[in-house]
């Protein structure tokens, strides 16, 4: 009997699904539209970043330098000048976005003072873009020192080898297909889940419901069970997309990470649970949804702002983001082929998380009402 | 014993009072009606009984079990229609009584002699979606889903707002089959005319119990003059009663004003008063009372 009601319930909801199209296209379009917006806009690779010089020195050096930095395609050299008022007036009419300044008498003070001076300037309104563009900028000066000094050999200098582990290319979609992912369960599998219920709600057709024999517990694995299912196909679409369209790797186990994306969708369920016993209907619904889950996610779980670098208190409110323990679980599997062993502990925090989250929503689901 | 039984009901939201120390009871195969305003606490009620709400005092039974310790019991054994249409409008109508059969654990076609004649009209349009139907068709459709597991208490709160008088008519005709099936129906309306329909009513007002008995009994102990009255000028004839110290209340009902008198004055003496007033063609007779009047006077007595 139980087994009938269920698919009864399962099949009354997937009509629902189907029949809406706003449902459908946030289930299946926002996901893919996400991918490629986070893919495409949201990087921190640059190529051809218009650069501005200000020669003062004009001699062999100093044009092999400048040489040196254009050869790489990172930077396109658009004026170069003797005067750094030109400089100031190209990043008035944003034409760069950073000016590379070599001082005067530069190979003289270079090979015979074995001090010479390069003032780096970047356009700083866009502060991530500044500093990547000066540190890539120092890295290629410092390398064309290392070989212009092999000639006369400065002695007593630190060698500085730096290597990029898991991601020797920095590639940003290493980064922001497991946010991705994150990011959408949560959406899909709490958001749907609490409109859901929020609207049975809204509509009265809870009561009616309710006014059965139907165990509430039932009521609710009825409605989430399609949404379960649809929030995981989504992530395999998401994670797809990731692998053959932005080479992300997955080097650890596959069915390991597919286990370990379930146990995050039922924290994402038991969340949407919570917020629908408390919003009565689906504008409340959506309005909590928004502010509980989303901004949380993508904001404090370190998907696009680093937690090390956030201020103390959002660190540690960042401890209670199921999603920055699922990013850590996703990166370690894909990129770093981690076994369980390795992601035991959030994946321990994500555990305690779905039993307090389920037994909150149990406890104020209400079979009858005060 | 009763099917359901009312003892000492209290229910206040925030500040607002909905139900005060209401008690009744409905008979066993009663049909049972609730008639009041909006607003006199009649869907409240129903929210109770249908063990959705919990009381602030009082207790209440359905078939002998708990509104709130018996709970599930009473969930397997009644159908309920709630005021607002509370079916799944984008599906069909044949999906929405599939599905209520299913969540009772039974099926369409095992019980579909009891719905036979109300769904047999829907059946046409059984691919429709339920949002698209007319409000006559929902309320039938309604009806077939609270009745598709047989209760044996039915509660339809306003069952016929919104809907069309053919409508209405029908409505309550198969209200009486079910009765005749033995299944006790409890039901609300703000509709006095309907009132006449039920076998015992209860005048609802305010969360107040005005009075509990048989339409006709209620009707009888209305022992005041009572005449209806109508002449050219309709609204002049109102006023101008209405400022008269004989006249207790007038009220407009469809083409008459129903006067009620308090003095001892004459049916004559009162043709005589609105001919010396100017109007013609005028109409004038001594009525029985009926459900509206008698509310009207119950409830400007409260």
């Amino acid at each position: 009997m139980m087994l009938r009601t269920f698919i009864a319930f399962v099949k009354k909801e997937t009509f629902h699904i189907l029949r809406d199209p706003r449902t459908l296209f946030i289930l299946f379009g926002m996901p893919i539209a996400l991918v490629f917006i986070f893919g495409y806009t949201i990087t921190n690779e640059f190529t051809g970043a218009s650069i501005s010089v200000v020669d003062q020195s004009k001699d062999k050096l100093s044009q092999a330098l400048i040489d040196h930095l254009v050869a790489s395609g990172h930077f396109e050299l658009i004026n170069v000048s003797d005067d750094i008022v030109s400089l100031e007036n190209d990043f008035k009419a944003g034409v760069v976005k950073m000016g590379v300044v070599i001082s005067p008498l530069f190979e003289q003070h270079f090979y015979r003072d074995k001090k010479a001076t390069v003032q780096i300037i970047a356009d700083a309104t866009e502060p991530n873009y500044a500093a990547t563009l000066t540190n890539y900028a120092t890295r290629m000066i410092n390398a064309f020192q290392n070989t212009k000094s092999e000639i006369s050999s400065i002695p007593y200098q630190l060698d500085i080898e730096s290597r990029m582990y898991y991601n020797p290319k920095l590639i940003g979609a290493y980064n922001f297909v497991p946010g991705v992912v994150a990011l959408i369960l949560m959406l899909i599998c709490a958001m749907m889940t609490s409109l859901t219920i929020a609207k049975e709600k809204e509509m009265g057709t809870m009561d009616l419901l309710l006014v059965s024999p139907l165990h509430p517990l039932l009521i609710i694995l009825g409605k989430v069970t399609p949404y379960v299912i649809l929030s995981f196909i989504n992530a395999i679409i998401v994670l797809g997309i990731g692998y053959f369209v932005f080479t992300v790797p997955i080097k650890g186990s596959l069915v390991l990470l597919l286990l370990l994306v379930l146990l995050y969708l039922m924290v994402a369920l038991a969340l949407g649970i919570l917020i629908s016993t408390k919003a009565n209907s689906q504008q409340t619904a959506m309005m909590s949804s928004l502010f509980i889950l989303l901004l949380p996610t993508m904001l404090l779980s370190g998907f696009i702002f680093p937690i090390a670098s956030m201020p103390v208190i959002l660190q540690y409110i960042s401890k209670i983001i199921p999603a920055k323990y699922f990013i850590i679980i996703e990166k370690a599997i894909m990129l770093k082929g981690a076994s369980l062993d390795s992601v035991i502990n959030p994946v321990i925090v994500l555990g305690i998380m779905l039993v307090i989250l389920l037994a909150a929503a149990l406890k104020n689901f209400k079979v009858i009402y005060k | 014993m009763s099917a359901v039984k009312i003892e000492n009901i209290s229910k206040s939201f925030d500040t607002v009072l909905a139900l005060a120390q209401v008690s009744f009871d409905v008979l066993k195969g009663e049909l049972f009606g609730l008639i009041g305003p909006d607003g006199a606490g009649k869907t409240t009620m129903f929210k109770i009984l249908t063990t959705l709400l919990m009381p602030d005092q009082g207790k209440a039974y359905v078939e002998g079990f708990h509104t709130v310790k018996d709970y599930k019991k009473i969930r397997r054994i009644i159908g309920y229609m709630p005021g607002k249409f509370s079916l799944y409008q984008d599906l069909t109508v044949e999906e929405n009584l599939n599905f209520f059969a299913t969540i009772f654990n039974t099926s369409i076609k095992e019980n579909y002699h009891l719905i036979a004649d109300i769904y047999g009209q829907l059946e046409p349009f059984k691919k429709r979606r339920a949002g698209n139907l007319s409000g006559g068709m929902k309320q039938k459709l309604a009806l077939s889903c609270a009745l598709i597991h047989e209760p044996k208490v039915l509660f339809l709160d306003e069952p016929t707002t919104g809907v069309d008088a053919v409508s209405r008519a029908e409505f309550w005709e198969m209200l009486g089959r079910l009765k005749a099936k033995g299944i006790t129906i409890v039901v609300s309306t703000p509709y006095m005319d309907e009132a006449s329909l039920c076998e015992r009513i209860a005048l609802i007002q305010t969360g107040k119990i005005l009075s509990i008995d048989t339409p006709e009994h209620i009707t009888n102990a209305y022992h005041k003059p009572l005449y209806a009255v109508r002449s050219d000028d309709f609204f002049r004839l109102m006023k101008e009663l209405r400022g008269q110290h004989f006249a207790e209340r007038v009220e407009p009902f469809g083409e008459y004003l129903h006067l009620t008198t308090k003095d001892q004055i004459t049916e004559h003496e009162i043709h005589q008063y609105i001919q010396s007033q100017g109007h013609s063609t005028i109409e004038l007779s001594a009525i029985e009372a009926t459900i509206e009047d008698v509310f009207l006077d119950l409830m400007q007595a409260n």
